[in-house]
């Protein structure tokens, strides 16, 4: 072997072909993310700052569109309304989903599984269901219309339904956050306290709620956020009350008033930055936390504590329950709430004569596009950022752009999109009207989650693969295909079930974007709504809900199957 | 250069930002060498490893291979093998997929690919492993079959980070000696980098001795352990006794209130010295009244380690204790034990002295 490597030409020809080959994959891929992100993401909101200033013929008019806006009564009461809404619900939200992760995480009530599941639930489904459900329970026609005066209300349209549709659809997204924060207990804090006595409730207040600490900050900005940007619900339940989002769709759609439409959209963006960058700080932070050496906690039973939890456990899954099961119910009911026998009219209805079945095919065909292409776009786009070398200058660019969509409203995307690619003098226009702007902007709106959940897994794997790689002389890309994507692809299946269920219920961004040929199932649910038609909105929302669901079942199960079947390596035995 | 030079580093230099890691490191490795790199954590031995690899890109100076300069090329454009501390093997694919993976890039047949392997394995003494995946083996064959992943493609250059730090002393003992033997069969140029003075000393034709980004000594085993070129190296390599004292001229110097005779000369009288003594660098048996340099003081403590022990011994004369090794025959044979008196003599032959400052 010494004579072999003796003879050895200064450079081994095959090496050749490889580098340059590398040379452009990695170089290429990181320019095409940057580009992709740059057009579908950053630019249309460029557009939105260049417009605000502008009139509607295009002249610079500096802050004129801005003080036009604080002079105009109605819209400054919207932003009012909006920061009013967003901060109740959060007040709702947060407290409601903390003690119901400290049941699964910290009590020792049966079935923790199934609640789990129930509390996630709401995210298989349009918010918009929420709101009609809560319009078949109290609205004027509504079962449980009398309850009302007990509240105080008058009519669940407004503030209050607003409310509880945003409870139903913000709690899972609350709830994952503080179960996963309460999931990292020090069970020897809890031993200092008990050794020196400490009752319960000074337990609670002097260790339980300073560890969870960043996790409540992060979901109330989660949930923050979710409300200011949430249109759905104020569109159908809000009634007189209306918030930016409502005031975006009405500028924009309504009087084609791009430029108060832009102005609008970016006093929106301010209060969803705020929550991002207060939310980011609190991440770094709790990374530090993390680091420490802790000892899991595993809770003890206390008959009166538990007793109390699991009666409030179930009344939260009482409550994501109720919400689905209404709009299931009524959509398959004659006329709520006075004739109350079966039938299947509202899906024939929206399928045969509101051009629904229309709807639903595209929302199908568009849903999975966006977990087919985003979940190779963004687990590729994660790899090419994280592990390739060349083009540094390009990385913080990158990431920075793949965080940003966290911090952009659906709405607000949309009208950027309108602004951008609606303009004539940009080529891209076709793509304007087509399915393909649609599915764009899905995966931009939902990037950065996944790219955080791809970037997570890539971080689990060995840093040096790349580099063995590289002594090896195989090229990196052949390394990506042989050993990481299937060694991640349990977070891959994740990412494109995360597009799916997403893509099948978002309106924000598409619905500025959709023309009559790609109109999508949750829009259709908006029309239906506007026409009066409840029981047809009811059955799609629901048509929409079972898909989700038959999705997420089909796809966990192909999951586990591919990995029984490919993935042996996993089941490997440490040796004794 | 000469025809047997297998690596040449000329200047190396690399900083992070404003922080130095490497200083201007020069060194030539010779073919077949089996070279370590040996300094305290955040030394730059890792730095310096993947700069020859390419990993990295150094901020200053060459890399010179075969006479060939690499300094700007890519990993996949060198020549040279590697094992990681972390051993890198792909989890997904099995033992002979590993060792393989470097081969079926190069257009080779499937049955002189599994020749390859099965010799490979044969040569890493895990000749039936080839169908077990990584997660199957222990921590000692995991980093085997990285060694044989490695060697696969018959590098001129095989270099090894911390290869057996993630290992439990037994493991790594047994270890260290089949890694040199396998590697003086191959023949191949290796450095090793580690921080464990033991593991070098004992593996390596020459040891690196760093600190700071810097070389501070390049030599064989008995050379940097015996004839420490710095007091880094002196304090890093073994235990040692430092004594200040001052020169006297003419390889006479005064250490408390005794006058020692070393065989080191070069300081001028008055200059400030700092004395280096290793603990058995002493006599204690013989004639001890015949021999220069005679101490003697009261042993305060005794540390047994194993076959050697260490008397830590407080003598008046120097006005500070003083580590002496006993061998744990001569503690019984020549009484010596806590609270009693014991004479010796330094070995001026194996002193070193530094200049203060
Ligand atoms: N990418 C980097 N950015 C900034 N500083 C770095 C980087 N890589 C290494 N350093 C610094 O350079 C110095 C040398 O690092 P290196 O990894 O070479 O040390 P080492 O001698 O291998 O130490 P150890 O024994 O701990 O592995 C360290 O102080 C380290 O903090
Ligand atoms: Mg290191």
């Amino acid at each position: 072997m010494t004579a072999e490597a003796a003879s050895r030409p200064a450079a081994a020809p095959e090496a050749r072909g490889v580098i340059l080959g590398e040379w452009i994959a990695a170089r290429g891929g990181l320019v095409l993310l940057a580009s992709g992100l740059l057009v579908f993401l950053t630019l249309p909101l460029a557009m939105i700052l260049m417009r605000s200033f502008e009139d509607r013929a295009g002249a610079f008019v500096g802050l004129a569109n801005f003080v036009r806006y604080v002079q105009t009564p109605a819209l400054a009461q919207s932003t009012w309304n909006t920061l009013t809404f967003a901060a109740i619900a959060t007040v709702v939200v947060v407290p409601m989903a903390f003690l119901f992760a400290y049941a699964i995480q910290r009590t020792c009530i049966p079935a923790k599984g199934l609640w789990r599941s129930i509390a996630l639930l709401p995210i298989l489904a349009p918010s918009l269901l929420a709101a009609i459900s809560f319009i078949y329970l109290f609205g004027n026609q509504g079962l449980l219309r009398g309850l009302l005066p007990l509240a105080g209300l008058s009519s669940i349209y407004g503030l209050p339904g607003m409310v509880l549709a945003m409870a139903f659809a913000s709690f899972p997204h609350a709830v994952m956050i503080l179960l996963a924060s309460l999931s990292l207990a020090d069970a020897r804090l809890y031993e200092a306290a008990d050794a020196m006595g400490t009752s319960a409730l000074r337990r609670f207040v002097t260790v339980t709620l300073p560890s969870a600490k960043y996790g409540l900050v992060s979901a109330a900005m989660v949930t923050f956020t979710m409300a200011v940007s949430e249109f759905g619900v104020p569109k159908v339940i809000g009634g007189n009350y209306p918030v930016l989002a409502i005031d975006i769709y009405k500028q924009v759609i309504g009087q084609q008033n791009f430029q108060m439409g832009a102005v609008v959209g970016l006093v929106l963006l301010v209060p969803a930055v705020v929550a991002f960058v207060v939310d980011a700080v609190v991440q770094r932070r709790q990374k530090a936390l993390m680091s420490a050496r802790s000892v899991p906690y595993a809770p003890r039973p206390a008959r009166l504590r538990d007793g109390l939890m699991l009666v409030y456990v179930v009344l939260i899954s009482a409550y994501m329950l109720v919400v689905i099961l209404m709009a299931a119910y009524g959509s398959v009911v004659k006329f709520w709430p006075y004739n109350l026998s079966f039938t299947f009219d509202h899906y024939r209805y929206g399928f045969e004569e509101a051009g629904v079945e229309h709807a639903y095919g595209n929302s199908l065909v568009m849903a999975a596009l966006c977990a087919v292409l985003g979940a190779a776009i963004t687990f590729a786009g994660a790899y090419w950022v994280e592990k390739t070398r060349g083009a540094d200058a390009l990385r913080p660019v990158v990431r920075l752009q793949a965080m940003l969509p966290m911090a952009v409203p659906g709405m607000v995307l949309g009208i950027g999109y309108i602004l951008f690619f609606n303009s004539p003098a940009n080529p891209l226009n076709v793509l304007y009207g087509t399915m393909a702007i649609l599915v764009a902007s899905t995966i931009v709106h939902f990037y950065s989650s996944s790219h955080l959940a791809a970037v997570t897994a890539l971080k689990q794997l060995d840093g040096e693969f790349e580099s063995v790689s590289a002594s090896l002389k195989v090229p990196f890309y052949r390394t990506f295909g042989r050993v990481t994507l299937p060694v991640c692809l349990p977070t891959v299946i994740d990412i494109a079930r995360y597009y799916f269920v997403n893509a099948m219920t978002t309106i924000s961004a598409v619905v500025f974007l959709y023309s009559p040929k790609t109109t999508l199932a949750s829009i259709s649910i908006l029309h239906m709504d506007e026409a009066g038609a409840i029981g047809p909105a009811a059955a799609m929302a629901t048509l929409i809900v079972a898909t989700s669901a038959l999705v997420t079942v089909l796809s966990l199960a192909a999951e586990h199957f591919i990995l029984r079947r490919t993935q042996a390596w996993r089941r490997a035995a440490a040796p004794a | 250069m000469t025809q047997d030079e297998a690596l040449r580093l000329e200047g190396i230099r690399k900083s992070f930002g404003s922080f130095v890691a490497l200083g201007g490191v020069d060194l030539a490795i010779r073919r077949g060498e089996f070279v370590c790199f040996l300094g305290p954590s955040g030394c730059g031995k890792t730095t310096l490893l993947r700069i020859i690899a390419g990993l990295e890109q150094q901020t200053a100076g060459r890399v010179i291979q075969h006479g060939r300069d690499v300094s700007h090329l890519p990993p996949a454009a060198r020549d040279y093998g590697i094992v990681f501390q972390s051993y890198a093997l792909f989890p997904n694919l099995t033992v002979a997929q590993n060792v393989a993976y470097g081969l079926v890039n190069r257009r080779r047949r499937r049955a002189e690919i599994d020749a390859r392997v099965g010799e490979l394995l044969e040569l890493v003494g895990l000749p039936d492993a080839g169908r077990k995946y990584p997660a199957q083996c222990s921590g000692g064959q995991q980093q085997r079959i990285a060694l044989a992943r490695a060697l696969a493609t018959s590098p001129s250059l095989l270099l090894l980070d911390e290869p057996l730090s993630a290992l439990d002393a037994k493991v790594r003992e047994r270890l260290r000696g089949e890694i040199r033997s396998l590697q003086r069969r191959v023949g191949v140029t290796t450095i090793m980098v580690t921080h464990d003075q033991e593991e070098a000393l004992s593996m390596a034709d020459r040891v690196v001795v760093m600190n700071h980004g810097l070389i501070e000594q390049c030599g064989t085993p008995a050379e940097v352990y015996e004839q420490p070129a710095t007091p880094f190296v002196a304090t890093f390599l073994g235990r040692v006794n430092i004594l200040p004292g001052r020169s006297l001229g003419a390889g006479r110097y005064r250490v408390g209130d005794v006058d020692l005779e070393l065989p080191v000369d070069g300081f001028a009288p008055g200059t400030d010295v700092r004395i280096f003594v290793r603990p058995e660098d002493r006599h204690v048996e013989g004639d001890l009244a015949a021999m220069p340099n005679r101490l003697s003081g009261r042993v305060a403590r005794i540390d047994y380690l194993g076959t050697v022990c260490l008397a830590e011994v407080g003598c008046d004369a120097l006005h500070q204790p003083l580590t002496v090794a006993y061998s744990l025959n001569q503690l019984h044979d020549l009484g010596v034990r806590e609270g009693g008196r014991v004479d010796f003599a330094l070995r001026p032959d194996r002193v070193r002295v530094f200049a203060t400052g």
